[in-house]
């Protein structure tokens, strides 16, 4: 496959960088500050995973790079991808962009391919529409041999949606998010629908992306096991901000924020020996808690830290955390470090 | 299937089964439309439940675990008569319940109720928790308001849905999803039931949650001596609550036995491979490459023999071999082999969906201008490649018929019966017994 190269050759190997970004939606109550501040890279070929809880954010931020949020929503910040800022290109370029250099992999695959169109006309309606001049039998050819990176038969090209298996449907549309070769694909939650072996072979796929395909990918997911599967970095989130960011094997094993940690420890799996959760629930994004976010459900809260948002600190272990845990220190007014005094969590106030 | 013995859990067992099951079908007729033309009239039936047989005693909680398809939900509604069933018999308390009317079933649902996987959809948008929960009481013919609020009460504390005068008045949208499926569980038990089937209770549940939810089930358990039918696709919730576990597939149980045997030495490969997918959440270890190929196949045209032999590793030469593995071959072959060969392999073949019906004789059609001889040779070629695919094993004989190639499968594959191995018993021709 012949790799697409843009006008503008990336800086670095820095595909996607993102910068303070905001995004607030208007409700009658008030404005929901559904991502408050998010800054992170992607480099060429790396697999970043966003993990968090429903309410978090991650999958308005996933919409939010691509470009694909509603009028109504606000954005600020910045959302370069190569070298060009998303959140204020015209929308003729940014539609443009999408399918070539920017794809997108939903959760629900029997919904997003038509059921008139055979397998086949959805590919060529991709290809055309981004390539003209390939022909038809070139278009075949690029079509098929995506497909069958992802384990599609060349003989069921010409099938209609119907006529696959859910997991087959969700191959099927992870090769036409990737038929293009785009340098960036967000994948939302591409797994959840699926069941527990289809999901591994889904893993698989997503896993063999980056060797094949040389693409970068944001996977969004609420399965830490699913992170530690397929991702280079993590990115954990809260509340509409990122908790904590950095190599998912340090951050797994020496989670920085407490939020990280409880997240780990209440994940049920197979080497879970007692159940474990954490009380309270995510707050509500119009009125969220002063300070850290996380601070009323946080057992290892101190006085500073419902005062004011801590700052993003970087580790020994090269984790970015904003937590007051890890300073710093010449922020923390004296007696800072004290733990804070809070009245019981009761069932009344969790998810 | 043979009869199930009950297994000792956890819990204190009681001379006589709680609740058991011998030989339950479930099977829904397809009718109308595409599909009657499809398979025809007489055929069209989707086994969702196909020989069942399990006992469970006062206090045991049996996990039935199972991917979708597998029938698993459908076995919970049929255990509580929601759907009815084929054939078998369902006994609770010893007493035959299978042909019960909707009259005669509706005293006995005071004894054994549902959790639903939605809260979001189990419970009224319209209805405040005070009217959600107590509306089972009026059901059954509960008048007095002041009864229904006492037994409310009682029961939201016992979910932990206090104080409770917060949430008498509260409607689904003022609360969380944690807190709607604990007022979908406070509805469940406010009859006093000594049965609950939970079809999926955590799996819409945020991870932070789900572990408060299987805790208030253990405590339910241990203070009001529940007995519970937990449906579920994780195994890895289903190791934390439940004494016994039944895997399903594609309406059999395929392996059954205590918890502990099976999460330490599973010996059907379909739960060692279900058990071998779940990711850790942990990047040092990784989830083996060499699952199960495919997904469950269509219930309404099972394979033959064992069900799971398309996808086993371990299958061999009697597990069922026929001529849709020999599509599956072909194609698993040409997705190998897309770049060079398939361009010129393709034209030999003809419509190769002829192949896709069960049968142990394969006709496989050559394509415009082609010969069996050369689907032969084409065979021989892909079997020297990877000599050790077991499709092989079942394969008899060859043959060129001229314009198509004739493929005979080994006549003597066997559908096997759950056998006795240990502790657990499993549905699996590796556990034959010797003759």
């Amino acid at each position: 496959m012949t790799l697409i190269d843009g006008e503008l050759p990336p800086p670095s190997d820095t595909v996607l960088s993102v910068r303070d970004l905001k995004v607030w939606y208007g409700t009658a109550r008030g404005a929901v500050r559904a991502v408050d501040g998010v800054t992170f890279d992607l480099r060429r070929g790396e697999t970043l995973g966003l993990v968090g809880e429903s309410g978090s954010g991650k999958s308005t931020l996933g919409r939010g790079v691509l470009g694909l949020l509603p009028d109504a929503a606000k954005v600020t910040g910045e959302v370069s991808f190569r070298g060009r800022d998303i959140v204020t290109m015209r929308k003729r370029d940014l539609r443009s962009l999408r399918g070539p250099e920017l794809g997108l992999i939903f959760q629900e695959p029997m919904t997003r391919l038509n059921p008139l169109m055979r397998i086949s006309d959805h590919f060529f309606e991709t290809i055309h529409t981004h390539e003209r001049g390939l022909s038809k039998d070139q278009m075949r050819r690029r079509a098929v041999d995506t497909l069958g990176a992802m384990g599609i038969p060349p003989t069921r090209f010409n099938n209609y949606p119907h006529e696959f298996s859910g997991g087959m449907r969700q191959r099927i549309m992870i090769a036409l998010a990737l038929v293009l070769n785009p340098a960036f694909v967000v994948a939302d939650e591409p797994t959840t629908a699926l069941d527990v072996l289809v999901e591994a072979q889904i893993i698989q796929i997503l896993a063999d992306i980056k060797r094949n395909f040389d693409t970068s990918i944001l996977l969004i997911t609420h399965n830490l096991g699913i992170i530690a599967e397929a991702c280079e970095r993590v990115a954990v989130m809260y509340a509409g901000r990122i908790a904590e960011q950095g190599d998912a094997r340090a951050v797994f094993a020496h989670p920085a924020h407490p939020y990280t940690r409880e997240l780990l420890a209440s994940t049920i799996s197979l080497s879970t020996t007692e159940l474990h959760y954490i009380p309270g629930s995510p707050p509500d994004l119009i009125d969220p808690p002063s300070g850290c976010r996380f601070h009323p459900r946080c057992p290892d809260a101190m006085r500073v830290c419902p005062t004011r948002q801590p700052p993003t600190v970087t580790t020994e272990l090269n984790q970015q955390v904003d937590c007051w845990l890890h300073g710093p220190d010449d922020l923390i007014p004296a007696g800072g470090r004290e733990p804070l005094q809070r009245e019981a969590i009761g069932v009344a106030d969790e998810a | 299937m043979s009869q199930t013995k009950p297994e000792p859990g956890a819990a204190t067992l009681d001379a006589e089964p709680l609740l058991s099951v011998e030989d339950l079908h479930v099977h829904f007729a397809l009718r109308g439309g595409v599909l009657s033309r499809f398979f025809g009239s007489d055929q069209g039936s989707v086994k969702a439940v196909d020989g069942v047989s399990f006992a469970l005693s006062r206090g045991e909680v049996l996990g039935v675990v199972g991917e979708s398809g597998s029938g698993k939900t459908t076995l919970g509604r049929a255990i509580l008569r929601s759907v009815p069933a084929t054939s078998g018999r369902i006994r609770f308390e010893g007493r035959d319940i299978t042909d019960l009317s909707e009259a005669q079933v509706r005293p006995l649902r005071r004894r054994m109720q549902m959790v639903f996987q939605d809260p979001n959809a189990a419970l009224n948008p319209a209805m405040d928790l005070l009217a959600a929960v107590g509306h089972p009481l009026r059901i059954h013919g509960e008048k007095d308001p002041e009864k229904i609020r006492a037994a409310v009460v009682q029961a939201l504390e016992r979910v932990g849905l206090v104080p409770t005068d917060q949430f008498l008045h509260k409607y689904p949208s003022d609360l969380s999803g944690g807190q709607k499926q604990r007022a979908v569980i406070a509805r469940a038990i406010i009859l006093g039931p000594d049965l609950l089937v939970a079809d999926e209770p955590v799996s819409m549940l945020d991870m932070s949650v789900r572990a408060k939810i299987l805790e208030l089930m253990l405590d339910l358990k241990r203070d009001l001596g529940l007995t519970f039918v937990y449906v579920t696709h994780d195994l890895a919730t289903a190791k934390f609550f439940c004494d016994t576990i039944a895997i399903m597939y594609l309406g059999r149980i395929v392996e059954y036995g205590p918890a502990e045997d099976i999460y330490a030495d599973p010996k059907h490969p379909y739960t060692q491979s279900l058990l071998k997918a779940i990711p850790e959440p942990d990047p040092t270890k990784s989830v083996p490459r060499d699952l199960p190929r495919g997904e469950i196949p269509d219930a309404a045209r099972p394979p033959l023999g064992c069900s799971f032999h398309p996808r086993c590793s371990k299958a061999f030469e009697i597990c069922g071999w026929e001529s849709r593995d020999l599509r599956d071959l072909l194609e698993r072959h040409w997705v190998a082999h897309r770049d060079e060969q398939f361009e010129q392999q393709r034209g030999i073949v003809g419509d190769i969906a002829l192949l896709d019906q069960p049968g142990l004789t394969a006709h496989v059609p050559a394509g415009a201008g082609h010969t069996g001889q050369e689907i032969v040779a084409l065979l021989d070629s892909i079997r020297a490649e990877n000599p050790h695919e077991p499709t092989w094993s079942g394969v008899r004989s060859i043959q060129d018929e001229g314009s198509s190639t004739r493929v005979d499968f080994r006549e003597d594959c066997v559908d096997p019966p759950l056998y006795d191995v240990g502790a657990q018993q499993v549905a699996c021709l590796l556990f034959r017994p010797e003759k």
